[in-house]
């Protein structure tokens, strides 16, 4: 039985995940809460966020966001692959900045409108 | 003062552009308030929302999880085609009780402003290093952790290779997080109390998953280095939150990030005499967020620190609706109970309530002074006898709570409301 801490949502639900018993969730609020409770000890992922270059935008960077959960492995490498980017302005909320991120099939994203400046 | 715009009467006027006054703004135009203004001192709306790219928000408002930036940008989205006026890089300088706001920008210059109706939407700031008074030399390195994040998030700058985080409220957790993102190496987060200030979430996601260790009970006592911060000496405290000799620890770093709480920032507030809670730093406010200068309201981290966005918007449309229903001249009036502090409650949102303007009933929002857990009932009391008991596994100062008190149960209290916490020992 191993304790976890639920991170779908703000409230925190204490989760107890039985291993052996097919990683049965109790002490969730939720359904997500049962689906995190058993992924993360089989396959952890987490949404990933970070920022991009800009040129001639409103600010120097860009927030991003890949598009769906990647492995928690892979984060570091995640956010590496946006080293060296530049984007020029106007950016698009939504826009694409990048394709398959780490071979996950996720994108990372722009996650507002960035004008120029 | 000299008037460089006649603008004329406005029906309601948020002070703020971020999601207290997006969403105050928005609500007020939906109730009727024909010429809505937000004045904001950025040169973009969204305040704070804007460097926190980080994701959970708006999982109870949209039902799904966005970024800062998206969350913003959603109500920022809703503003087209409402008529509401916005007036960025404008800094208000003073409010009267008769709802004639000051403001001054490069764009209209000085301008004196007339409304039937205020909200005050100005959001919270950071403790700093003086606020907590740090023993130790004065070098460069050291920031407030929503300092950091802007650097970071907007401006493109790294602030530090070797990074101490001093409080465990939810901006340094995050922090932490972004900068290992970002390649530097997060030795520590040292939090004084017994339990973190964070949302639990935030230490296994922000904490937890990059192996940084999180030393409760602890604090700086030390910072050295002559032109950058080159080590902290942390210590363990007693239960009186005083250094216990002998148990200095040494953190070679270049870096500390302090995140040790945000306090509401009510400098207009207070200048027009409006009445300020002690407990919450923010306006005493009814449960319409009318504050006691009839027609001015307030909402979001004005009035007290959420930890969620989502309820600053639940609670700045109630304020931007009251402040439209006041504008066409409602009143909300009646004899007011007072909310008071009971056994482990820390503070409350409304102050006071007034039954006969509370229509199907009030949400509370308060916060406690302790980690609980076990079988906890909040309960809340009129002169002795209990009006309502809601049941709870866990409760922690780091989480604000709230209960909906209905109005039958309104109408049966008298004078006062009392919430307390109850632990039931079975």
């Amino acid at each position: 039985m191993k304790e976890l801490i639920c991170i779908v949502c703000p409230k925190g639900c204490r989760l107890q995940v039985d291993e052996e018993n097919g990683y049965a969730v109790t002490g969730n609020g939720c359904a997500r809460g049962a689906a995190y409770g058993k992924a993360e000890l089989t396959n952890p992922t987490r949404v990933v966020t970070s920022t991009v270059a800009v040129a001639g935008g409103v600010h120097p960077r860009c927030p991003v966001k890949t598009d769906r959960a990647i492995p928690k492995a892979l984060m570091a490498r995640a956010v590496a692959c946006l080293d060296g980017l530049k984007l020029q302005a106007p950016v698009a909320l939504g826009q694409v900045v990048v394709e398959d991120v780490c071979g996950t099939g996720a994108r990372f994203v722009a996650t507002r409108n960035l004008p120029r400046g | 003062m000299s008037c460089a715009v006649n603008s004329g009467m406005y029906d309601v006027i948020v002070i703020g552009g971020g999601p207290a006054g997006l969403a105050a703004a928005l609500a007020a135009r939906e109730a009727g308030a024909q010429r809505v203004l937000i004045l904001e001192r950025d040169g973009e709306l969204g305040g704070i929302l804007n460097q926190c790219i980080h994701n959970g928000f708006g999982l109870h408002y949209f039902k799904e999880e966005l970024t800062g930036p998206e969350y913003a940008g959603r109500f920022i989205a809703r503003l087209a085609g409402t008529g509401i006026e916005v007036r960025l890089n404008t800094m208000v300088l003073d409010i009267t009780r008769d709802r004639q706001v000051c403001a001054v920008s490069r764009q209209y210059g000085c301008q004196m402003l007339q409304s039937r109706a205020i909200v005050l939407a100005m959001g919270c700031r950071e403790r700093t290093r003086g606020a907590i008074g740090i023993p130790g030399t004065r070098p460069a390195g050291i920031f407030t952790a929503g300092t950091a994040q802007r650097y970071v998030n907007m401006e493109g700058y790294m602030v530090g290779r070797r990074v101490l985080i001093l409080g465990s409220g939810d901006i340094g957790l995050i922090m932490a997080r972004r900068m290992t993102l970002e390649g530097a190496k997060v030795l520590a987060c040292i939090e004084v109390m017994p339990y973190s200030g964070g949302l639990n979430r935030n230490i296994v996601q922000c904490l937890q998953d990059f192996d940084i260790p999180l030393y409760l009970s602890h604090t700086i006592v030390d910072i050295r280095g002559e032109r950058r911060v080159e080590k902290a000496v942390v210590a363990r405290v007693d239960e009186h939150r005083r250094p216990i000799p002998g148990t200095e620890i040494g953190f070679d770093c270049d870096t500390i990030l302090l995140s040790v709480g945000l306090i509401p920032e009510n400098e207009l507030t207070r200048t027009a005499g409006i009445p300020l809670d002690g407990r919450t730093k923010g306006a005493y406010v009814y449960e319409n967020m009318e504050t006691r200068a009839p027609g001015i309201f307030a909402c979001g981290n004005v009035v007290h620190v959420h930890d969620l966005v989502d309820y600053v918007t639940a609670e700045s449309q109630r304020a931007g609706a009251a402040a439209a229903r006041f504008a066409a001249g409602a009143r909300a009036e009646g004899p007011a109970l007072t909310v008071e502090n009971g056994a482990g409650v820390s503070y409350t949102v409304p102050q006071a309530i007034r039954p006969a303007a509370a229509g199907k009933g009030v949400d509370i929002f308060f916060r406690v002074r302790a980690v609980y857990s076990g079988d906890l009932r909040i309960v809340a009391e009129s002169g002795g006898a209990p009006l309502a008991a809601f049941r709870r596994e866990h409760l922690a100062p780091g989480e604000m709570e709230h209960i909906t008190l209905p109005k039958a149960l309104l109408d049966k209290a008298a004078g006062s409301i009392t919430m307390r916490i109850e632990e039931v020992h079975s």
